[in-house]
């Protein structure tokens, strides 16, 4: 059941993009933060701190590493509050065998990566989308989840509602896949007097709790139900009881968790475009090189181009289908992002017969407008002569 | 069948996966006896890890969560965390609680959260198949120790009286009615309890560190090494103390939270 609930804290603010983020939470309802200090996420776990234990919203607690955070909050869910952590890059690798465990115990929680620049300590105080395939692979195993790349502070807001809400549906972790230029920048936000939240309800009496629906999700229950639950990491039967040695019943889990989000991709896809019809040139971008890439594609068009623009708002599960027909009239897609070209992969394979050129840029340097649009000029011309 | 098995048992689980004379199925049959006599079935949730030990909740018909290996405490804080108002007890094992998990011990004990801890004590990684264990004595042969182990043994219980656990007992596989009336205690102790118990892993313990097989063998080795009383101790010896070691009463961190949060409205 859908139904709007107000926000307190409503209106036009300015707010940096990590601050966006907690009031996003805190409108979605999250009741439990844990989490562990890192740039360039740290605010996220300040603001929850000052926020979440007034007027008895929730709890939150700093834990002695990510590690445990990923672990507290997938519990508490179990304990049937909304929860929530936030990290980077080295705490991020560090949460990815819970993970895995949230991800096949199907708990709904929603995990933050405001990347920094990688690998290891890396760069903490600069952005990348370095962590791009991470969100998708970290965890060993296979699987699918969501994952939300927000551009800008209104979508931190706006996606952390949309994350709380996705990983209720699909019972399953949700990442927003933010970075440090979007966590740290301030900008004018706009939060609504109202959000709509998802509720779903439990059933009275769950003896199955993997049991999924015709949408291939399972029910959503919790612990001190009355339902005597057993919830493990191994892979189970639909009673949840351990049944990894059971090659039958473990690869009906595998595929039904995997099928869960992909099947379902119509639902979870959210793409954005400006004016993609008949474009000759199309720049896939995602996060906040998006902007830059709007940016060139605008100044493109000014000077004649037939230049269109994709952002990629739910990374993943990849939208094939999606972006194959948004691209269809492209002789060239570009891909900038600020990682060394690993999108561009995933592009170029549902591109064999398009032009994919792959636009990286790493060490943390954010694509300028003006040298996307050099590019873009330099393969109109070529498309020409 | 037994009428408490019957009663507290999660039935299509079994047979229990513990070989024949491990402990563990010792420890579960004093938990059900703790959870029948405290009558807190509905109010209690178990947490554990991974290990042979954290199968003992698995058994159990209430909730239970099932984790990683060395993560039991830190989901058991979360869900305790975001239901103060229920118990929660974890099984663990001495590689799972003092080894990877080690560090979730001192802070959950420093936090003096109210949580139950079962840690099973066979001075080995079981499940694994014989690797030694952060209690491991020293010189001990194990699959990971062919020489002999040159490490020194954590004494599990000590820590987490030295980090702030308010509520710390070791007892032996010989003391039944003891584990039960401590499980029972550190259920009902508002604050973080330890419980060690120190149990008989006739298939690996007995077969590298003792040489022996037959789970009564350990079991009387534990009893010609153990004291009550720490004067019987002697000083360097391969001898350890049972008994209940603490029981003090300290503002638990859930009611601190609440406390806390009251004011701030
Ligand atoms: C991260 C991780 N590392 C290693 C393992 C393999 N593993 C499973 S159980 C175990 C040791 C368990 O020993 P202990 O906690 O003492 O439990 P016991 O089996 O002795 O009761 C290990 C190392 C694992 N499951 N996960
Ligand atoms: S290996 Fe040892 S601890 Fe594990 S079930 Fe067998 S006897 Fe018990
Ligand atoms: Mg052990």
């Amino acid at each position: 059941m859908r139904k709007m609930v107000k926000v307190k804290e409503h209106g036009l603010k300015i707010l940096q993009g990590n601050e966006a983020c907690v009031e996003g939470a805190v409108a979605a309802g999250c009741q439990f933060f844990a989490g562990y200090p890192i740039t360039p996420a740290s605010e996220i776990a300040e603001y929850m701190a000052h926020k979440l234990p007034t007027c008895h919203q929730g709890t939150f607690v700093q834990m002695e590493d990510e590690l445990a955070s990923i672990s507290a909050i997938t519990a508490a869910r179990w304990g049937g509050n909304k929860s929530m952590t936030a990290t980077s890059g080295p705490g991020f690798s560090l949460m990815q065998e819970g993970l895995g465990y949230a991800l096949v115990t199907e708990t709904p929680t929603v995990i933050v990566n405001v990347q920094r620049g990688g690998p290891a300590t890396g760069q903490p105080t600069v952005s990348s989308n370095q962590d791009i395939y991470q969100a998708r692979y970290g965890s060993h195993g296979d699987y699918e989840l969501i994952v939300l790349a927000p551009a800008s502070v209104q979508e931190m807001f706006d996606f952390t509602v949309k994350a709380f809400n996705l990983s209720e549906e699909f019972r399953v972790p949700v990442i927003v896949l933010a970075d440090e230029i979007i966590g740290h920048m301030r900008e004018k936000i706009l939060i609504p007097e109202e959000v709509e939240l998802l509720e779903v309800e439990s059933p009275k009496h769950c003896k199955e709790p993997y049991r999924a629906d015709d949408r291939l999700i399972p029910p959503s229950v919790e612990f001190f139900q009355g339902h005597n639950l057993i919830i493990d990491g191994q892979l189970h039967d639909e009673k949840g009881n351990r049944a990894g040695h059971d090659l039958e019943i473990s690869e009906k889990l595998v595929e039904r968790l995997n099928h869960k989000i992909t099947q379902n991709i119509d639902a979870i896809t959210d793409i954005e475009t400006y004016e993609t019809e008949e474009a000759s040139i199309i720049l896939v971008s995602y996060s906040s090189v998006s902007r830059s890439a709007l940016s060139a594609v605008k100044k493109a068009r000014a000077k004649g181009v037939a230049a269109g623009w994709i952002k990629v708002n739910s990374v993943w599960p990849f939208p094939e289908k999606a972006l194959k027909e948004l691209t269809a009239s492209a002789k060239t897609v570009m891909v900038p992002e600020m990682n060394i070209g690993k999108y561009y992969r995933e592009v170029r394979g549902i591109l064999p017969d398009q032009k994919v050129v792959s636009v990286p840029l790493v060490g943390g340097k954010l694509h300028k407008p003006d040298d996307l649009l050099a590019l873009i000029l330099k393969e109109a011309k070529a498309c020409t002569n | 069948m037994h009428e408490l098995a019957e009663k507290y048992l999660r039935k299509e689980a079994l047979p229990l996966l513990f070989c024949p004379g491990c402990g563990n199925g010792q420890v579960l049959n004093a938990t059900v006896r703790a959870i029948d006599e405290l009558k807190v079935r509905d109010d209690l949730a178990a947490v554990s890890g991974i290990g042979c030990s954290s199968w003992i909740p698995v058994y159990l018909d209430i909730d239970v969560l099932h984790t990683l290996h060395g993560r039991a405490l830190a989901y058991a804080q979360g869900l305790k965390l975001s239901r103060p108002d229920k118990k929660v007890i974890v099984f663990t094992g001495d590689g799972d609680c003092g080894g990877i998990g080690g560090n979730h011990l001192i802070h959950a004990a420093r936090r003096n959260i109210d949580i139950t801890v079962v840690m099973i004590n066979n001075y080995i990684y079981g499940m694994t198949g014989g690797q030694k264990a952060p209690t491991t004595p020293y010189r001990s042969k194990t699959k990971t120790s062919p020489y002999g182990n040159d490490e020194n043994p954590f004494d599990v219980s000590k820590v987490v009286m030295a980090a702030g656990g308010t509520y710390v007992a070791r007892w032996t596989t010989n003391q039944p009615v003891q584990i039960q009336k401590s499980i029972q205690k550190a259920i009902t102790h508002k604050g973080f309890s330890f419980l060690e118990i120190m149990t008989q892993c006739p298939v690996q313990t007995g077969k590298y560190i003792f040489k022996n097989q037959d789970p009564w063998e350990t079991m009387q080795w534990y009893k010609d090494r153990s004291a009550t009383k720490a004067e019987d101790i002697e000083k360097g010896s391969d001898q350890f103390l049972l008994g209940e070691f603490v029981e003090d009463v300290e503002e638990e961190f859930c009611e601190r939270i609440a406390r806390e949060r009251d004011g701030l409205c």
